[in-house]
């Protein structure tokens, strides 16, 4: 049986322990119309990223939905498993690592955030999150989310695979420049 | 309409002096602008999500204050939580006294701690009347037909 195809748009994978602040991003990511999903913690974000079952074949018969994920957003302090851990996890992944990580986190801490930045997280947000930052994301998504439909060849390239495969992106990511202004508003 | 324009006045004026007092920060304007005909509710169920936290988390470190040897680290986790959820939705008097009660923790200050959770009721306590008091009021406005002016 084939996986389902899924057209769900530009798809961010939030991260929270806090209740509170899961009703807030999600909210927050919906008003730029991404399609968002939710967990409470960093185990959950790997089950749903199919990163617990690297290592199993994901066969025919006891396959999910594979739904591609394009941005996860993150909060660092959760129990068990930080904001961090999860980002190096999906940086050690050869079918994740292309997949933009933003860190959240209340505390202003420069080596907390140069830690987070070295290990490949493309921005980190100051909590409380405002709109203004959700805002900053659009640079992370690419040309093909902006209201054209998925084509169909399009679509058969995502799902051959048999994991989460993000599609390669062009320059136009700009992290780098992310990277920099927040080195900028950190140590101005 | 002009009952609608005294409810509304009576609205602003009750708002602005929760921002006037420290009650709420704006942050809790970033909820309110959350807010649209398609969410028409989303302050609303976002506060209560903070009240049902809040009195978990007190009740949590009501507990902790009670064991011994006192658990620091624990209470701490606790405070932490309830000020990170007080400063996502603006609750700005509730969080300070978190970013006090934190430094006692840290300081292992079993009576600044003490202090800091009676403060915490109380801010608490304030915060929920003033709160639930603003959305009978903004029911009011919509029950005669008016909307909500945002501040």
């Amino acid at each position: 049986m084939a996986a389902q195809v899924l057209d769900v748009g530009f798809h961010v994978l939030a991260v929270d322990d806090s209740l509170v602040d899961r009703k807030l991003i999600e909210r927050l990511l919906k008003t730029s119309a991404y399609q968002v999903t939710v967990v409470d913690s960093g185990i959950k974000a790997l089950e749903f990223l199919g990163l617990l079952d690297e290592e199993k074949e994901i066969s025919g018969s006891n396959h999910q939905q594979v739904v591609e994920v394009n941005l996860i957003i993150t909060d660092y302090s959760m129990p068990g498993m930080t904001g961090y851990d999860l980002l190096r996890k999906v940086k050690e992944s050869s079918y994740l690592k292309d997949i933009p990580v933003v860190i959240m986190s209340s505390e202003n801490i420069p080596s907390r955030i140069n830690r987070c930045l070295e290990e490949g997280a493309d921005d980190f947000f100051l909590k409380p999150v405002k709109q203004s930052d959700v805002n900053k994301l659009i640079p992370l998504v690419p040309n093909s989310f902006t209201g054209k439909p998925i084509k169909n060849h399009e679509q058969q390239q995502i799902f051959s695979s048999s994991t989460c495969k993000r599609k390669q992106h062009t320059d136009e990511y700009l992290s780098p420049t992310l990277r920099r202004k927040r080195y900028n508003q950190i140590f101005s | 309409m002009d009952v609608i324009i005294q409810l509304q006045r009576q609205l602003s004026d009750y708002t602005n002096s929760l921002y006037r007092e420290g009650f709420l920060d704006d942050q809790f304007k970033q909820l309110q602008q959350l807010q649209d005909e398609s969410n028409p509710d989303f302050v609303v169920e976002v506060v209560y999500l903070f009240f049902e936290d809040s009195e978990r988390l007190i009740s949590e470190l009501a507990k902790t204050l009670s064991q011994q040897p006192m658990d620091f680290k624990k209470m701490d986790a606790h405070v932490h939580q309830l000020k990170g959820s007080s400063s996502s939705i603006g609750a700005q008097r509730v969080q300070k006294v978190c970013i006090a009660f934190r430094n006692y923790c840290e300081e292992q200050n079993i009576d600044g701690c003490l202090k800091c959770l009676q403060l915490l009721r109380n801010e608490y306590t304030l915060v929920k009347n003033r709160l639930e008091t603003m959305f009978k009021m903004e029911k009011q406005v919509l029950g005669a037909g008016g909307s909500i002016p945002l501040n």
